[in-house]
């Protein structure tokens, strides 16, 4: 066992792990946070994305000892303390952008990060990046539209 | 699909790193962007007893001219390249593949040098190492060894990487300014393996081609040089025919793989259509 | 203020964009950890099974054998020569597909019970598998169970007298054999469960990623021979289902019987692999059509002959029946059929077994029936839509050749309008001056019905031992003046909480988030099936409505009452009981009903509870779809331009969530289209176990869905909705494929066969110039 100390959510963490854990499986079984899902375990639908040191990851592909030291992001953070939505979170529910919710926190994740980059967002990028990802309910029509939307309200939208 | 049990070390310097390796020999694998290597460990097909984690190697992230190089370091990532790293037309085509490298979180995490040490048959960055003349740089414990790209592949996740041995670098020689590059290949969804791609390198001085490489992947075991497309083009004016004939040169030598995504006389009709359109690339940019 | 119709935002969402929803993998942790040991070979006797010679702690083996006494999984069906295949739950003596269970592995730990799978020793004498419909057709094949002669578990024929002749009557034949790909639905959530032991009752609580929560206990306890009443069965957030989740696979009676010997609490959570292998697959099916035309182009007679691949076993509780029967009855679609003359078998193999998957085989009759248009047009000299419109049904109710009654519908005019959208004749110049430069673009129609919100008589007609059809709504005012509705269905992602609060809502003359509506738990709702089939809305909304507007009647009497009026004089609305001037907060009523129920109990009893049942006879939604493609001829590769769908599901509940059911349907039949199929290799080992190798595709594949609606309002349902969540996937793999051979047309060649990948289209336009 290893012993890892982290930040999720801007919360200090110290856990014991095997190496072999994943970081999705150290923050579900460790931390409590069960937001992190899972779909495929091998890197392809990007549903366990979280955003370490600032860079999305799929939290598959990362053992959870790698995470020594460093700042992990989870959907569970995007929330006020009260659970008032954010803005992200708000243009998905408005834009209908999921159905089971099971890919949600992995674009939540992957659109947290493409909306905080300085040089903005426009259709090509953003299709770009929410490619990364699977969802197999909404056919992503409104994924899209809800990220648009949100880019829209914060500013960073370019038009192509 | 849990892996199976392994040690983790995650050495701060080089010298450390190495020296695992050479305590743990084979079964010790390197992790680097892991973006290859977890998910094989993931189904269990790859299983190593010790990962020697080199990401807390700071200095290991270069990329550099140097020496009319441009050298790239073992942790040097993926999405590095795809805004220009050196000026010109390397840096260009570089971009340019990049932007084919799967999915951008992969491409923030996984590493060039991962890529040809992992050597899928479907690598862009192998394919482009062949059509570049990259050199490896091999360091263990005890000293430095350069094998050129041509030496390095050794069929389906094979390479001359030796057991103690880690990739610290890949050497790009820097082109001449008459240099152009193109880059295509064919995958079924965004940031797929493809099923065929076409690597080309070639100089244009007073309107003949000089120095063609073509390196195509996907298609087998290992990224493989069209040596007679090459010949075929040498000293010639790129007219449109000349680029047709050394597509269909490169499909009619090619020897391609069957598999489920595709049969070989698909794949080799793609290296006919890649190539043309890397060629055109090159020869237009 | 009327609720339904409007855009009202999902009441799910708040906690799923949390990361607060609460599936399967979040309950399991803590609970000790199941794992299966697989088969391997696609066919085979067992020789030996044993544990690792040294179990640690904690660990458990668990075969067949330990489960004496549990009974097969058997479904039935009564009619069509169906051979009633057994599936052991855990087999002791032949494995019949790669992926099978065959023991289960328990440990503190996923990681330490797979460690330990791989050290247990499983000997099989691998027997020659059946693989694909020719090796199982075969005269002299192996047999996969003896009770099925010819591998056949399940056979329809239709043939009514005088056939042959009014086909060779005909002034034109028009033949179309096609092959679909072997699906699977691939829920982003695999399957899961959670089984735990409540030592103060004895009961077992299942938590399993399901749709149909009550089936499953039912089926369980059958299975396990154990008291149903104690076995709870909760259906939490399920992250998808689409079909795949309505079985009763065997891993959930494994569940609940580790819980029940060892009094603990266990956790199953499929992973990838195991869900693209053995989960249930769909629609791998061939067919052989005949078809004859009058010299108008008006179809005399059809002759479908429908092969559909079964895998393996026969799934509870819709048997290996549902899609060779469903084809069956269902292939005139839209269309008259004078004569028309089928004859569907299902064919067991060596694979996975076959479940239904959205549209089950709708997808593949509508795209036999489309395509056979489409080549029908040509041969008559007539544009895509004209054949379809000299074709399509018009009058209604009409009767298809299968007897079912189609309601009051729109299939010309969804035809029409898309046709308007669409501006065909800008098109056509369009994809002229594409041709002339090498560049081949197509339109591709698929005008279909959907079969939705049918009750107990449609299923009973398909003689399964078990029929489906009825919703139950258990619906109660609190005395704080909010309403719980209970209803037996049980959805996964359809936004059924908020869509079914709309109706009640208008109904009590309440806010919608005055309505709590409660699912997926079989001790907090009534007996009842679950999301599929297109049914939900309906029929569920049909119980909510009967029961919301019995208990709108208790509380028009009780008001009056208190109001000193008529109940006939009270209206219901905005959070009032309003008669004339009078009025009073529909809460407060509540408080009295309950707390002071002197004043009321002789006009409404002691409570404001009821019941609404509802079982309709069915309906029948309609869309037009259309699709303009770009064929790369040198590499075959096929980009989706546009898509188009002219919808007509009645009466819109939530327009929001109606679109969103449609354009994931679509996007899930393009992937059909062009892009999924689960592939095996001849020994039976299936190759597509992982996500690079069978490929949804992602948002740079799927276009933006265009939708428009129409609004025919039958008499067939109570609320004047018919259901769509089928609908997307029905009709894309028609429109896409009629688009790629009409950008191929110049080619002279005809797409038999979907997905439709770019290796098929080169093969079929190699070495194949194209006319000028």
């Amino acid at each position: 066992m290893t012993e890892v100390r982290f930040t999720v959510n801007g919360t200090a963490q110290c856990v014991e792990v095997e190496p072999r854990l994943t970081l999705a499986d150290m923050l579900r079984e460790e931390c409590g946070l069960t937001g992190t899902h899972l779909g495929c375990e091998h890197g392809v639908c990007g549903a366990c994305t979280v955003l370490m040191d600032g860079l999305p990851v799929r939290s598959c592909l990362v053992f959870g000892v790698q995470a020594e030291g460093a700042e992990i992001r989870t959907v569970e953070g995007l929330a006020a303390a009260d659970g008032t939505l954010n803005v992200l979170q708000r243009a998905f529910q408005a834009q209908h952008g999921l159905q089971c919710g099971f890919c949600t926190p992995g674009f939540l994740m992957l659109a947290t990060w493409l909306l905080e980059q300085k040089e903005g967002v426009d259709e090509a990028r953003l299709r770009e990046v929410l490619a990364s990802n699977l969802c197999r309910c909404t056919g992503y029509q409104n994924i899209l539209a809800a990220v648009r939307v949100a880019a829209q309200e914060i500013r960073v939208w370019r038009e192509g | 699909m849990k892996p199976a049990r392994f040690a983790h070390h995650a050495p701060r310097t080089l010298e450390e790193a190495l020296a695992l390796l050479a305590t743990h020999g084979e079964e010790a694998r390197v992790l680097a962007g892991g973006q290859s290597l977890v998910p094989t460990m993931a189904f269990r097909m790859a299983r190593p007893a010790v990962l020697v984690d080199i990401n807390r190697i700071a200095p290991l992230d270069h990329v550099t001219v140097a020496g009319g190089s441009l050298r790239i370091g073992a942790l040097a990532r993926h999405a590095r390249f795809e805004t220009q790293v050196v000026e010109g037309a390397l840096g260009t085509l570089l971009a340019r593949i990049a932007h084919h490298i799967a999915h951008p979180p992969l491409r923030l995490r996984g590493t060039f040098c991962g890529s040809l040490a992992h050597a899928d048959p479907a690598s862009e960055w192998c394919a482009a190492a062949l059509a570049l003349e990259a050199r490896m740089v091999l360091a263990r414990a005890d000293g430095l060894r350069e094998v050129a790209a041509e030496d390095w592949f050794q069929g389906v996740f094979s390479t001359a990487l030796a057991p103690g041995e880690m990739l610290r670098e890949v050497v790009l020689p820097l082109p001449a300014p008459s240099w152009r590059g193109g880059f295509a290949e064919f995958a079924r969804r965004a940031g797929d393996f493809a099923l065929a791609m076409a690597v080309v390198g070639l100089r244009l001085e007073g309107g003949l081609v000089g120095g063609a490489r073509i390196a195509l992947g996907g298609i087998g075991g290992q990224p493989v040089l069209a040596r007679e497309a090459m010949a075929l083009l040498e000293g010639q004016a790129p007219s449109s025919a000349l680029l047709d004939e050394a597509a269909a040169t490169a499909a009619r030598h090619c020897d391609p793989q069957e598999d489920m995504h595709a049969p070989a006389e698909y794949r080799r009709e793609l290296v006919a259509v890649m190539v043309k359109r890397a060629l055109r690339q090159a020869v237009s940019a | 203020m009327n609720w339904v119709g409007r855009r009202l935002p999902r009441s799910e969402d708040p906690p799923l964009l949390r990361g607060e929803g609460r599936y399967v993998p979040d309950i399991a942790i803590g609970a000790r950890a199941v794992r299966f040991l697989r088969s391997p070979v696609a066919a085979g006797r067992i020789l030996a099974l044993r544990p690792p010679a040294e179990m640690p702690p904690g660990c458990l083996f668990v075969t067949g054998a330990d489960m004496a006494g549990v009974q097969p999984i058997k479904p039935g069906l009564r009619r069509f020569n169906y051979r009633a295949v057994e599936q052991p739950v855990l087999p002791t003596e032949r494995v019949h597909f790669v992926g099978q269970a065959i023991a289960a592995m328990v440990a503190p730990s996923a990681a330490l019970a797979e460690d330990l799978l791989e050290t247990c020793e499983l000997d099989i004498a691998a027997e020659d598998p059946v693989v694909g419909f020719d090796a199982a057709l075969t005269p002299g094949a192996p047999l996969v169970h003896p009770i099925a002669p010819g591998n056949v578990a399940v056979e329809g024929e239709l043939r009514p007298e005088g056939f042959a002749e009014t086909l060779a009557a005909a002034a034109h034949v028009v033949e179309f054999a096609f092959r679909s790909g072997r699906q699977s639905a691939m829920p982003l959530e695999g399957r899961g469960g959670v089984a735990e032991y409540d030592r103060a009752t004895g009961r077992i609580r299942l938590s399993a990623s399901a749709q149909m929560p009550h089936q499953l206990r039912t089926g369980i306890a059958q299975l396990l021979g154990m008291p149903e009443a104690d076995l709870q069965v909760i259906a939490p957030d399920v992250g998808g289902g689409f079909g795949q989740k309505i079985a009763l696979l065997p891993e959930y009676p494994v569940l609940v019987w580790l819980a029940r010997k060892h009094r603990g609490r266990f956790a199953w959570v499929e992973d990838r692999n195991e869900n693209l292998i053995a989960s249930a697959h769909s629609r791998d099916q061939r067919h052989a059509l005949r078809a004859g035309f009058d010299a108008e182009g008006r179809l005399l007679a059809l002759e479908a002959d429908i092969l559909a691949d079964v895998g393996a076993f026969s799934v509870f509780p819709t048997t290996c029946a549902v899609e060779p029967l469903m084809a069956l009855a269902e292939y005139p679609g839209p269309y008259k059929v004078p004569a028309y003359a089928v004859r569907a078998r299902g064919v067991l193999t060596h694979t996975c077994p076959m479940a239904p998957y959205r549209g089950v085989s709708r997808p593949v009759i509508t795209f036999g029936i489309e395509r056979l248009m489409d080549r029908a047009a040509a041969v008559l000299g007539l544009a895509p839509d004209e054949i379809r419109r000299r074709n399509l049904h018009d009058a209604f109710p009409a009767r298809s050749a299968t007897g079912m009654v189609l309601d009051e519908a729109s299939y010309i005019e969804a035809l029409d309008e898309a046709m308007r959208i669409l501006d065909v004749p800008a098109f056509r110049a369009r994809q002229e001056a594409a041709r002339a430069e090498g560049r081949y673009l197509g339109l591709g129609l698929s005008v279909f019905n959907e079969r939705t919100g049918y009750g107990t008589p449609a299923f009973a007609a398909r003689s399964m031992d078990v029929v489906p059809g009825y919703e139950v709504v258990d619906i109660a005012m609190l005395p704080s003046g909010e309403v719980e509705a209970r209803i037996g269905s049980s959805p996964h992602g359809q936004g059924l909480r908020t869509t079914l609060s709309q109706i009640i809502a208008d109904r009590l003359g309440l806010d919608p988030g005055a309505i709590r509506i409660i699912h997926g738990d079989t001790d907090r709702t009534p007996y009842g099936w679950g999301s599929f089939a297109s049914r939900s809305l309906v029929i569920g909304g049909g119980a909510c409505q009967v029961a919301a507007d019995r208990l709108a009647d208790k509380l028009r009497r009780g008001a009056a009452r208190l109001l000193q009026c008529e109940p006939s004089e009270v209206a219901l609305r905005d959070g009032q009981a309003v008669a004339g001037a009078a009025s009073m907060p529909i809460a407060e009523l509540a408080r009295l009903a309950h707390q002071r129920s002197e004043l009321l109990s002789d006009a409404i009893g002691f409570n404001l509870a009821e019941t609404g049942q509802y079982d309709p006879g069915g309906t029948f939604s309609n869309a037009c779809h259309a699709a303009i493609v770009e064929v790369e001829a040198e590499t075959g590769h096929v980009r989706v331009e546009r898509y188009l769908v002219v919808e007509d599901a009645g009466r819109i509940i939530n327009p929001m969530i109606a679109d969103g059911q449609v354009q994931g349907g679509v996007a899930q039949g393009i992937a059909n289209a062009l892009f999924e199929e689960v592939i095996y290799a001849p020994d039976g080992t299936p190759l597509t176990g992982t996500l690079a190798d069978y490929t949804p595709p992602t948002c740079a594949e799927i276009p933006e869905i265009e939708i428009h609606h129409l609004e025919t309002i039958s008499e067939a349902t109570i609320t004047g909705a018919k259901g769509l969540g089928e609908g997307g996937s029905i009709g894309a793999p028609a429109a896409i494929v009629n688009a790629i051979s009409d950008a191929l047309s110049p080619f002279g060649v005809d797409v038999a066969e979907f997905p439709a990948t770019p290796p098929r289209i080169r093969a079929l336009i190699r070495g194949r110039a194209p006319r000028a």
